[in-house]
């Protein structure tokens, strides 16, 4: 395949990913930060998301302070952060008009008439009352897009890349959504707003559910940590992302006859510590550092992946 | 050259293509009952359908620098052009005999140049034309062909008369359209398109296939790697480039995804470099190699005339193909079929004032009220003055214009276009129309019986242009006689799935 359109497939995947990971992240902000207000820490939890985001230098450069308007101005249309809702689904099409070849109608059309209804909606539309609802659809438009892409895809190198793509992100916004708050789940003593905080940890990977289903337990700080770094069932989980990142290079691999590189090397690494690892021995080590070491290794298996791919 | 008067002109009536004086043509007598029988309101609800189906496709054309939307559609007339085989038929023996005598002109001036030699050219306006290019003296592309891919625009002013207007031998656009809108056609119109036998243009890609990988150099054996050369997303043709490939089931690539090492064409691929036979090429001469042409292009490829040189990479259309479309050349089409084919031209060209001659430009300066004037270099309906449309200031802007620079303007007899019916916001109305049907050469000349009905929205207008708001229309070729097999052989129906979830117990 031509190194340019997997370059493209793969940032469309992540692109339409991260679209849907903000709207995820925005919603459950806003939700939290109404229980939050009563404390006075509403602006903490706006700023753990811009943090999480990846944008907060230039936000500070831009806006004096994390409010509700300020930051879902940042991370809705700011043309600004390349991070934003907006930016990502036409940084996404930009990519997927330039592989339409490459791509199956259910996807282009998903992702075409995402674009082109993002474009007619006025601001208005996509703020205050309206939020909860144009994050919803966001988030809807993501699922009918990875849909399409799994529906309707040839198992090819295209699928590959795709999947990568997706799989690559869906693994740094778990470590950095995780990160924001790894300061809840190793506190010495837990109070009522812990408590609602542990939910929402678990609602920014779409896994409250998923924790009662696996612990039929309440809610415990190291049995979360547990679940979202480590256990396969969830499909956020940092072990679920990095089994797939890992098995999908091996796959591209395959097809070129055996042809591996130092990305092979790390990501198979990262899967290995993933799934020999124990949850104490994480929590012992420190939460933070495990997960910024994490997020570091995914940006750099990204770099990986450019270099023995793309910009050969 | 010619005199103007044996030309229906503008000023009287255009031959309506559907309407005859004693009533309906014949072709379209199924056209006019289903205009008869559709109330407005459901017309309006299926062109709302199309620009929809052409949004949602994203079949745009794309034009930046103006403001506004850069991604516009092209407006698309719901109601089809329809032209008889055996109209089809004639014009199709004259659109081969033009590509083969415009092939073997290109071979001809790039290399024995005997057509110039024998003096029924001017050798200046050939050598001397910024359409030349030298660089190509000597090299012989496989086949002699030089322009793969033709598009001739016709234009009809009468029951029996069509007349050439432009040849495009470099880069000709809109075949995409011409295959879009026959599926928006069946899409939109199922019943009306079954109650008609139309030709199919379907193959069209695959023919276009077999015509590349016919050029490819002979080591590439039997499955030659082609691939299409982009400019890139933002080039206005860019969805045509990639639903060709897609259909094809070739790589897009631009210039940044091939390079030249010892004179072989590679592309960077996910596996490591891969050789490539053929490029269908949809970026232009000046920017296709960097080292030999323009240096500032960003497009082009460092090195790919070298291995074109060296017979190492077959290139479609050539470069230098150019110059056998240019408008000053045009006059002499007519020429070339009889030089090199020894036949008399089977279509006519539109009699053309060449603006240098001293003679021509005293007609035109002093009929400049009657005549299209165009710049000799001009595409896309830019910089060009239609007489009786235009005012005084404007006629003697373009006067003055002529006076300082004639060779940059030549001129041609305002002709009275044919008109076919068309959806318009008083109703359904008569619009001037063109036609831009594909000649394909390779091995041999293959035409799709079909081609680009490009149509002029505004009352009176007389320019089709994509870029100044003209709209296109399904063009139908339409067997003459014969039972009504419809062309969509309508899917024998299948089976109905038959097996659905058991009930839970």
């Amino acid at each position: 395949m031509l190194s340019r359109t997997a370059d493209s497939l793969f940032w469309l995947a992540r692109y339409t990913e991260r679209a849907g990971n903000v709207a995820r992240g925005l919603g459950v902000a806003s939700r939290m930060a109404a229980v939050s207000a009563r404390l006075g820490a509403e602006a903490d939890e706006w700023r753990s998301l811009v943090t999480a985001t990846g944008g907060e230098g230039a936000f500070f450069r831009k806006y004096e302070a994390p409010t509700a308007e300020s930051v879902v101005h940042w991370l809705v249309f700011d043309p600004d952060n390349s991070s934003g809702i907006l930016p990502c689904i036409e940084a996404a099409r930009r990519n997927a008009r330039a592989v339409r070849t490459a791509l199956t109608v259910d996807m282009w059309e998903a992702l075409n008439d995402t674009w082109n209804h993002l474009r007619a909606l006025p601001p208005e539309a996509m703020e205050g009352e309206k939020l909860a609802d144009f994050l919803r659809w966001v988030r809807e438009r993501v699922t009918l897009f990875n849909g399409a892409a799994h529906d309707t895809m040839l198992r090819n190198e295209a699928w590959r890349f795709v999947h990568l793509g997706t799989m690559l992100e869906r693994a740094d916004n778990t470590a950095r959504l995780l990160d924001v708050k790894h300061h809840l789940l190793t506190a010495e003593e837990e109070g009522a707003v812990d408590y609602v905080q542990w939910q929402t940890v678990l609602r920014s990977v779409s896994a409250l559910r998923s924790y009662q289903w696996i612990y039929r337990d309440r809610l415990n700080p190291r049995r979360i940590a547990e679940l979202i770094i480590l256990r396969p069932e969830l499909p956020r989980s940092l072990m679920a992302c990095f089994a797939e990142v890992a098995e999908t290079l091996e796959a591209i691999a395959l097809g070129h006859g055996g042809r591996r590189g130092e990305c092979h090397r790390l990501a198979g690494t990262l899967q290995a510590q993933l799934r020999y690892g124990r949850i104490d021995a994480i929590l012992e080590e420190g939460l933070h550092a495990f997960l910024t070491t994490m997020i570091e290794r995914t940006a750099a298996l990204g770099g990986e992946i450019d270099a023995f791919y793309i910009r050969h | 050259m010619g005199a103007a008067s044996s030309v229906p002109q503008a000023r009287t009536a255009a031959f309506d293509e559907m309407r005859a004086e004693d009533g309906v043509r014949a072709a379209y007598a199924e056209i006019d009952r289903w205009l008869r029988a559709t109330p407005r309101e459901q017309l309006d609800a299926k062109r709302r359908e199309a620009e929809l189906l052409f949004r949602r496709i994203g079949i745009t054309f794309a034009v930046y620098g103006e403001g506004g939307d850069p991604e516009r559609l092209i407006p698309f007339d719901i109601i089809p052009r329809i032209i008889a085989r055996s109209e089809w038929d004639r014009l199709a023996l004259g659109l081969r005999q033009r590509v083969r005598a415009l092939n073997a002109f290109l071979t001809d001036v790039y290399g024995k140049q005997e057509i110039l030699r024998a003096g029924r050219i001017p050798a200046a306006l050939v050598l001397e034309n910024e359409g030349y290019r030298s660089e190509m003296v000597g090299i012989a592309p496989p086949g002699g062909v030089y322009t793969h891919v033709a598009g001739i625009d016709m234009v009809r002013t009468g029951p029996d008369e069509f007349y050439v207007l432009e040849d495009n031998c470099r880069t000709p656009s809109g075949v995409s359209y011409m295959l879009e809108n026959r599926e928006a056609m069946l899409r939109l119109f199922p019943k009306l398109c079954a109650r008609h036998r139309v030709a199919p243009v379907g193959r069209y890609p695959e023919e276009l296939l077999e015509t590349l990988k016919a050029v490819a150099p002979p080591r590439a054996g039997s499955d030659p790697c082609v691939v299409l050369l982009t400019p890139g997303p933002y080039n206005s043709a860019y969805y045509e480039h990639c639903f060709l490939a897609d259909e094809m089931g070739i790589e897009v690539v631009e210039g940044a995804d091939l390079c030249v090492d010892n004179d072989v064409v590679y592309m960077r691929t996910t596996a490591g470099p891969r050789r490539v036979d053929v490029i269908y090429r949809r970026i232009d001469d000046e920017f296709l190699d960097p080292s030999v042409f323009r240096p500032d292009s960003l497009v082009g490829v460092p090195g790919l005339m070298g291995a074109y040189r060296a017979g190492n990479v077959a290139l479609a259309n050539a470069p230098g193909a150019g110059i056998a479309d240019d408008k000053a050349i045009y006059p002499y089409v007519p020429e070339m079929v009889r030089f090199y084919l020894g036949e008399e031209p089977l279509l006519a060209n539109v009699p053309t004032y060449l603006c240098d001659r001293e003679e021509d430009r005293k007609y035109v300066l002093s009929n400049l009220d009657q005549l299209v004037v165009k710049l000799a270099k001009g595409s896309g309906g830019y910089g060009m003055m239609i007489g009786p449309h235009a005012t005084r200031d404007v006629r003697e802007e373009f006067r003055a214009r002529i006076l300082a620079k004639p060779g940059d303007y030549i001129a041609q007899p305002t002709l009275a276009l044919s008109t076919c019916p068309t959806v318009v916001d008083q109703g359904i109305a008569p619009r001037h129309v063109d036609l831009r049907p594909f000649i394909l050469s390779g091995k041999e000349i293959r035409i799709v019986p079909g081609g680009l009905t490009r149509v002029a929205i505004r009352e009176g207008s007389l320019v089709v242009n994509s870029s100044q708001g003209g709209g296109t229309k399904d063009t139908w070729i339409l067997e003459d006689e014969g039972p009504d097999a419809p062309e969509a052989a309508l899917q024998s129906q299948s089976q109905s799935q038959s097996q659905s979830q058991s009930a839970g117990g």
